[in-house]
């Protein structure tokens, strides 16, 4: 696929312009409410809402007939929620771990939906067509009215967030403290948590109730790694969103085959994997290149002050000393010696060496009884 | 002599379980007094702020803060909760900690504003923490973190101040500079109540103490509370308060 013929489609077609503006919000709403998930210790709710929102979906569209956004909406809400109480339930009255607990009604829910939308689509309505798009997500199937409901409700959370954002920060970092304060922080948690849930339940059509809880989180885990502002991370990670939403878009519109899903959460992992190798202040390698850099000029002044030491023994010196002597030292290697005659602050000569007055100086103002003066 | 009570605490019974943490517990703080509250491990004294401050529901029990009930009260408290009760590697930088200190004032909504600012950057100035201020938290000695949350608590300017743990660990400089704060603090008619763990520290940084043992053991000025006697009631028959003689 050519990204330009895309681009220029983007443009033209009423029809692609408004799927992907439907991708692109839920891509931003999930990235900057999964900051919120993230940095709250609440990764799992996403797994757990999502799997428990289709028999809710599948329900709404048996009771109804109908393939109405807002009723598929309430429908997985409902039955997000009730799954998500059932789990913070099950954790809190019984021994069992969340974990545990988590696994059980993740595949009770999610059984009870594959059950519900099998009967559904041996039923002749010919109206359920599409209805397993749910499973891994078809943005292609993304109607107006759809994109109408993901544009009032994404955009609603996104200001309540703008809102309430002091509060939310507050809550994020340090809820008893905020209680102190006198936030009402159960509410606050409830709204927060519940935004968490809209968020979740958006993106279920354009990228699947199985997949769902890496399109909440991946955009989030990615952003951290650039950022050690909230504000920025919020931000970079609606972008993150953003662009997965829109990369799968691409993919789901030009091969009707393809799911969405795992092309968008493909897009929003690569670039976390990309943002935990390559981000300057996290990244996995620029990490490695510091600790490096470090040990080699640590090495490197340990063996230059070995020198001052032996060097300060005598009264001029530049005295030639044979490497030899070193060897007692078990720090230095050959290369660490050219090293430090690369800079100048030792000669080399056969066997011996002797430090420079630059390499002296050095030695002295490095040497710990000197430090301070 | 009337004494005029910065906390009073009545009958206070606490218990997350079954078993109760803290049990029956009558204490009246005088103002203007810098507290430690001392037991073992397990012998509510976090719990006991944390009832004061509503943060845990009691079973039983009145608590009050300058005769009135702590909701109405809020802005006379401030908190410093135990620093490992915070996730450190939050993305946040130093000064916007110390800022959080203002919120309760602003109350909901209300962002901070140059008022507040300049109050979070004369708290972090009293701590020394003032060209520390744009480094992120995660970035800072645990000296530091607890000096930031020194701050926050005092950009709260209360009249009545709760600290869990403010010692724990920092090394020996920040730890005097933390007590300077809390002296200044008591100088300027405040009260401070400290959960606190060294012993041998107490009598040279506190004027009064509060002994417990889930049930309060003793309380009072550190000079007449502060026996062998009362620790070994405090700690068990087996302690040996030998470093107090």
């Amino acid at each position: 696929m050519d990204p330009s013929a895309y681009f220029s489609l983007l443009f033209s077609d009423y029809t692609l312009r408004t799927i992907s503006l439907g991708t692109v919000l839920m891509g931003i709403v999930c990235g900057v409410l999964g900051s919120f998930a993230l940095l709250r210790r609440r990764s799992l709710l996403g797994d757990a809402v999502s799997h428990a929102a289709l028999p809710g979906i599948v329900l709404a569209f048996m009771i109804t007939g109908t393939k109405d956004p807002w009723l598929f909406f309430l429908g997985a809400i409902l039955s997000g929620l009730a799954g998500a109480v059932w789990i913070i339930g099950i954790s809190a009255r019984t021994h069992l771990k969340t974990d545990t607990s988590l696994g059980l009604v993740l595949s009770v829910f999610f059984g009870l939906g594959i059950l519900l939308l099998t009967m559904v689509q041996r039923q002749p309505n010919a109206n359920q067509a599409g209805l397993d798009s749910f499973l891994f997500g078809q943005a292609a199937t993304l109607m107006v009215s759809d994109v109408i409901m993901i544009a009032v409700v994404g955009l609603g959370s996104l200001i309540l967030v703008a809102v309430f954002w002091k509060e939310f920060k507050l809550l994020s970092f340090d809820p008893q403290y905020a209680g102190t304060l006198g936030f009402k922080v159960r509410l606050l948690d409830i709204l927060l948590t519940s935004l968490i849930v809209v968020a979740i339940v958006l993106g279920l059509q354009t990228v699947g109730v199985v997949l769902m809880s890496a399109m909440l989180l991946a955009p989030a885990a990615a952003a951290r790694q650039w950022t050690n502002s909230l504000g920025t991370m919020v931000l970079l990670a609606g972008i993150f969103g953003a662009l997965s939403g829109l990369t799968g878009t691409a993919f789901s519109t030009f091969s009707d085959k393809a799911a969405t899903g795992p092309v968008i959460v493909l897009s929003a992992t690569l670039l976390v994997v990309v943002s935990f190798f390559f981000s300057p202040g996290r990244g996995l390698l620029f990490k490695q290149i510091r600790l490096y850099r470090n040990r080699k000029s640590l090495r490197l002044h340990k063996t230059l002050s070995v020198m001052y030491e032996i060097a300060s023994a005598h009264e001029e010196f530049s005295h030639p000393h044979s490497v030899s002597i070193l060897n007692d030292f078990r720090g230095y290697s050959k290369k660490c010696l050219r090293e430090l005659e690369a800079r100048n602050l030792i000669v080399l000569k056969e066997n011996t060496w002797m430090l420079t007055r630059e390499g002296y100086e050095q030695a002295e103002m490095d040497h710990p009884e000197n430090q301070g003066r | 002599m009337e004494m005029k009570f910065a906390v009073t605490v009545d009958d206070l019974t606490v218990a997350y379980k079954y078993k109760p943490v803290l049990w029956d517990i009558d204490l009246n703080i005088p103002e203007g007094v810098l507290m430690a509250i001392v037991g073992p491990n397990g012998a509510g004294k976090s719990t006991l702020i944390k009832a004061i401050l509503d943060i845990v529901r009691p079973v039983a029990g009145n608590i009050s803060i300058y005769g009135k009930p702590y909701r109405d009260q809020r802005s006379l408290v401030a908190y410093v909760p135990q620093k490992g009760s915070v996730d450190w590697d939050f993305p946040t930088h130093a000064q916007d900690v110390v800022s959080m200190g203002t919120y309760g004032r602003l109350g909901w909504i209300r962002r901070p504003g140059s008022r507040e600012k300049k109050a979070a950057l004369e708290a972090l100035e009293k701590v020394g923490m003032l060209e520390f201020r744009h480094r992120q938290i995660s970035q800072l000695s645990g000296g530091q973190q607890q000096r930031i949350f020194l701050a926050r608590a005092l950009v709260q300017q209360a009249k009545v101040y709760f600290m869990d743990e403010p010692f724990q660990g920092v090394d020996a400089t920040t730890e005097k500079a933390i007590i300077q704060i809390l002296k200044d603090l008591r100088q300027n008619g405040k009260t401070v109540i400290v959960v606190h763990h060294d012993l041998q520290t107490v009598p040279a940084y506190f004027d009064w103490v509060t002994l417990l043992n889930v049930r309060k053991v003793a309380t009072g000025p550190v000079d007449e509370i502060f026996t062998d006697e009362n620790l070994a009631r405090t700690y068990g028959n087996q302690f040996k308060p030998a470093v107090l003689s």
